[in-house]
């Protein structure tokens, strides 16, 4: 059994009152990855940001219940946010590099939390690079803008500034859906291997992506979590009509 | 019934007359300043004095006074206008009071320029006993170009991707630094710009300065650096001309047998100086925004 990384309870979330999740209760395994999955607009995204508490940037957003990690509820107001979420890494649908050059994306993060030798920032750029296999095509213009680089080497590119940081959980929001199928490949191989070190949450819309990479597989739909359990059961013998209807592709 | 594509046809040919009509009225209009004032403008014309009855008076204190009156405007509302930006951006709630203070900013903006000038004499001039001086015009001119600054600063941060603050955020910066170190470098371009576009306005602006930074110059002694100085160029509490005022009034009272001509020069070195600022503006914001992105 692994260790649990993040724990939801009871978390309901509205937008402007109207609910967009639902008294949902999930545990997240660390070094393992679990696949949100359900049709646009169920909710899974919703709570997946709800997770760093990034929706407290959204006017209207409300966000009750409890995340757990480790013993701290980190959905409490008293919770430090920004040290928070110093714990917790994102990557988003598009590729969102810094307007700064591939070395200062990667180095901005640690810099700011305290690390100031040069050496040491050098050695956080190459190991974090190497981890998110961006360090061959890389190293030799580490100091050329981000924005130059395709969008499979820009995703990667933003992988490896959240690792920068020391994260234990990483969240992704549809990582591979801008990326074209040889990019997707590298982004998926990428996840399989950094599951070997965080808890990885991740949304998709692929069914195929969330049976290749996740070892659990959560199905929301409308706002509910309808049914949690490991990807192979869910892909194989769903215990929920509406799971089975959306896995075999009768709707959304 | 018309066929469609004549119809579009009709449309494109009205839509380019249109512009061609604007495009011609403009370029007659800076034509004929230029063309009338060009002549007439030369070093010794931008940098001698004016003369009251004689022939052959230059700019020269005229000029030096709209770039001195624009700078210490500028140092008033960028900050205030970046703050006040950054704060109706990235901080205020959204709501009624919000509404209300950018329903403000634009009314401000919009008074007319008359009126500015009016409230600067009253309030500036004589209530606060600044005397007619650049810093009484400066504080007038502030009215125009706040209101410009902060709509400039929220537009610019409001213009920055989503994404990209979210991923500050997540990384664990403050929300200061994420505004300062990761949205501002996008912003900075689209906000310089828009300051320098301004300055334009500031540059010309004569009605508001009639009665605030005042009619006339000190005999300016371009020797005398000290601020202090009652004839020192530098010092802000003094009354200056500017060169928008300057043209207004040899226009309508000038003396010199060469006041027309004087008037023509002064209005196409105006007319150069705003085109100056524009060209500067647009070549600054790509050159800032390739040296930040470090894109070709």
């Amino acid at each position: 059994m692994h260790e649990i990384g993040l724990s939801a309870k009871n978390l309901y979330v509205s937008y402007n009152d109207k609910p967009a999740v639902k008294n949902v209760s999930l545990d997240f395994a660390s070094k393992q990855v679990t696949a949100l999955i359900g049709p646009s607009g169920c909710g899974k995204s919703t709570f997946l940001r709800s997770l760093n508490r990034m929706n407290d940037t959204i006017p209207g957003a409300k966000v009750t219940g409890e995340i757990w990690i480790g013993d701290e509820n980190i959905n409490s107001p008293k919770t430090d946010v920004v040290s928070l979420r110093q714990k917790i890494g994102m990557v988003w649908q598009r590729p969102n590099p810094f307007h700064k050059s591939i070395y200062e994306n990667i180095a901005f993060g640690p810099r700011y939390h305290g690390i100031k030798n040069k050496k040491k920032l050098d050695e956080i750029v190459e190991e974090s690079l190497k981890k998110a296999a961006l360090w061959n095509e890389t190293k030799d213009r580490l100091h050329t803008s981000a924005l130059a680089l395709s969008g499979g080497q820009q995703q990667r590119l933003c992988i490896a500034r959240s690792i920068a940081v020391k994260p234990s959980i990483i969240l992704m929001d549809e990582p591979a859906s801008a990326l074209d199928p040889v990019s997707t490949a590298k982004i998926e191989e990428l996840i399989t291997e950094l599951k070997q070190e965080y808890c990885i949450i991740i949304v998709t819309h692929n069914m195929q992506q969330a049976a290749r990479i996740s070892e659990k597989t959560a199905f929301f739909l409308m706002g509910d979590l309808v049914e949690y359990d490991s990807t192979d059961k869910m892909f194989t013998d769903p215990q929920k009509k509406q799971t089975s209807d959306y896995i075999s592709g009768r709707f959304g | 019934m018309m066929k469609a594509k004549t119809v579009d046809k009709i449309a494109t040919a009205v839509i380019i007359s249109v512009a061609a009509f604007i495009v011609i009225l403009l370029a007659g209009l800076l034509g004929y300043i230029l063309v009338r004032g060009l002549g007439h403008v030369s070093v010794d014309f931008l940098t001698s004095p004016p003369e009251t009855i004689s022939e052959g008076g230059g700019i020269g204190p005229q000029l030096f006074n709209s770039l001195f009156l624009l700078f210490l405007t500028m140092i008033i509302t960028v900050p205030l206008g970046l703050g006040a930006g950054i704060y109706m951006s990235e901080y205020a709630k959204p709501g009624r009071v919000t509404d209300f203070i950018r329903l403000l900013v634009e009314v401000l903006s919009s008074f007319p320029s008359i009126v500015v000038g009016l409230f600067g004499l009253l309030v500036l001039v004589n209530m606060f006993g600044l005397g007619f001086s650049l810093f009484a015009g400066a504080l007038a001119l502030t009215v125009f170009n706040l209101p410009l600054m902060v709509r400039i600063t929220e537009q610019g941060l409001k213009s920055v991707p989503r994404e990209q603050k979210e991923a500050g955020l997540a990384l664990g910066l403050s929300k200061w630094k994420t505004i300062t170190s990761i949205m501002m470098p996008i912003a900075i371009p689209v906000i310089l710009t828009g300051t320098i576009l301004a300055s334009g306005r500031v540059f010309g602006e004569a009605a508001a300065l009639l009665f605030t930074a005042g009619m006339s110059s000190p005999r300016l002694d371009f020797s005398d650096w000290n601020p202090l100085s009652p004839f020192s160029p530098l010092n802000p509490f003094r009354p200056a001309e500017t060169l928008a005022v300057h043209i207004w009034k040899i226009n309508s009272e000038g003396l010199a047998p060469d006041a027309a001509e004087i008037a023509a020069g002064a209005s196409a070195v105006l007319i150069i100086t705003v085109l100056l600022f524009n060209l500067v503006a647009r070549w600054l914001g790509r050159l800032i925004h390739r040296k930040f992105t470090a894109s070709k």
